[in-house]
């Protein structure tokens, strides 16, 4: 158990998608110019990334890894999938995002309506991708952990697109050099929360 | 600058202006980088050293000619609500491709890289084109906006490299500029010293916000309204 809550908050404070590897930039950029909406996007990804985490590793250790296909014939014991991983991940994390968003329409409508034009975004953000790669990178040992690593990293992800659009917010009534307003202004401040959230590093879990 | 130049120079006499336009547009006016906001991730996570961001530039170009011609020759056959699926298995299989040429020639770099050769996929550069540009237009445009926008993506990829390896490393493309740190020769030995913050993270952010502010600041149109 502890073990588990060590991977999560691995994930949201020290390995944190966005100002440790800068995963899911375009979204990040694109859509925290209010809070409102980066809450949307950011509830939107740690869904999704809670999902396609664990399919994915079930797919890695039951079909791409070498001898992964063991369990089907000994014969297959020496087969290695693992070319075929980008392939199958991203048409795994393709067919889920449509997936949930059907089943969100029809199941929560309101959640449907305020998440509903970010759901299709999901499927080309690289925090999901990279969640996958990462996963299959670090080699969880089981499902429970490779699911609390997919929902820290949707979690740190949340934490860093909220804390972008209330800044965002606030310092549309500063007097920023007219050059660097808007796009120049929020790199240099997550380059800034990027060196912050650097204290974390020192932590050992 | 002379990047832009030469390119022009070499397609006058075989291209109409529209389609110079084409490759000359994103590498300022509508840069992927710093004006359309799309590839930041893989733009800011492996700068740190010159060689990587050549080999990333280089496998992008070939991502986004190969998926842009391919795109676009399919276009009218594609159904329209499945095309980002379509989208997504081109264009990862066209990346399965060179991360295996990766892995077989140039073996230390790909394991640099590590995750974000795979991340080109889901590039927004390349997502963004294919929608943008390939699905509506004859595969010789398309061909030529690829070359622009990866060109685009690629200066300003190796312009970020260039600060970050002289600042924080003293080398460029693994050549020692000032002398041996470790050794304390050249200008090691009157006290000069690397700045260790460039090789973190978070500074290939700021030095992309100052790329930004230069290029705004000479191309006034592009400032943005608060």
């Amino acid at each position: 158990m502890q073990e588990l809550v060590n991977i999560f908050v691995k994930g949201i404070f020290i390995e944190n998608m966005i100002f440790a590897y800068f995963l899911g930039m375009c979204s990040y950029l694109a859509v925290s110019k209010t809070v409102k909406t980066g809450v949307g996007l950011g509830v939107a990804v740690i869904f999704v990334l809670g999902i396609t985490v664990p399919i994915n590793y079930l797919l890695e250790n039951y079909m791409l890894k070498e001898g992964a296909l063991a369990w089907l014939s000994p014969s297959f014991a020496e087969v290695d999938l693992s070319f075929l991983s980008f392939i199958l991940f991203i048409a795994v994390i393709a067919s889920m995002v449509q997936l949930v968003e059907m089943i969100v329409e029809k199941f929560a409508p309101a959640l449907y309506g305020a998440l509903g034009i970010f759901l299709p975004l999901i499927a080309v953000n690289c925090s999901i991708l990279g969640g996958a790669l990462f996963m299959q990178d670090r080699q969880y040992a089981t499902i429970a952990e490779a699911t609390s690593f997919g929902l820290g990293s949707g979690v740190g992800w949340f934490l860093a697109i909220v804390a972008i659009a209330a800044i965002r917010e606030k310092i549309r009534y500063s007097h920023i050099p007219a050059p660097l307003r808007g796009l120049g202004i929020t790199f240099i401040i997550t380059g800034l929360m990027g060196i912050a959230f650097m204290a974390f590093m020192g932590i050992e879990l | 600058m002379s990047e832009v130049a030469e390119i022009t120079k070499k397609s006058e006499p075989l291209f109409s202006k529209k389609n110079r336009k084409l490759i000359t547009d994103p590498l300022d006016d509508h840069n992927p980088i710093t004006v359309q906001v799309l590839g930041i991730c893989s733009a800011l996570a492996i700068t740190v050293q010159v060689k990587q961001a050549v080999v990333m530039s280089i496998s992008v170009l070939f991502v986004m000619i190969m998926g842009n011609f391919l795109i676009s020759a399919m276009r009218n056959s594609i159904p329209d609500r499945i095309r980002i699926i379509v989208q997504l298995v081109v264009v990862a299989s066209l990346v399965i491709l060179v991360d295996q040429t990766l892995k077989a020639f140039v073996y230390d770099v790909s394991k640099a890289l590590s995750v974000f050769v795979g991340l080109i996929i889901t590039n927004c550069i390349i997502m963004g084109r294919l929608e943008a540009f390939a699905l509506g237009n004859k595969p010789g445009p398309s061909v030529l906006d690829a070359i622009g926008n990866a060109m685009g993506y690629a200066w300003i990829l190796i312009a970020v490299s260039v600060v970050r390896e002289i600042l924080g490393s003293g080398k460029l493309m693994g050549f020692e500029l000032f002398g041996n740190a470790s050794e304390m020769t050249g200008l090691y030995g009157m006290g000069f010293m690397n700045n260790n913050m460039m090789i973190l993270p978070p500074m290939a952010l700021v030095v992309v916000g100052i790329i930004i502010w230069i290029q705004r600041s000479r191309n006034t149109k592009l400032i943005e309204e608060n």
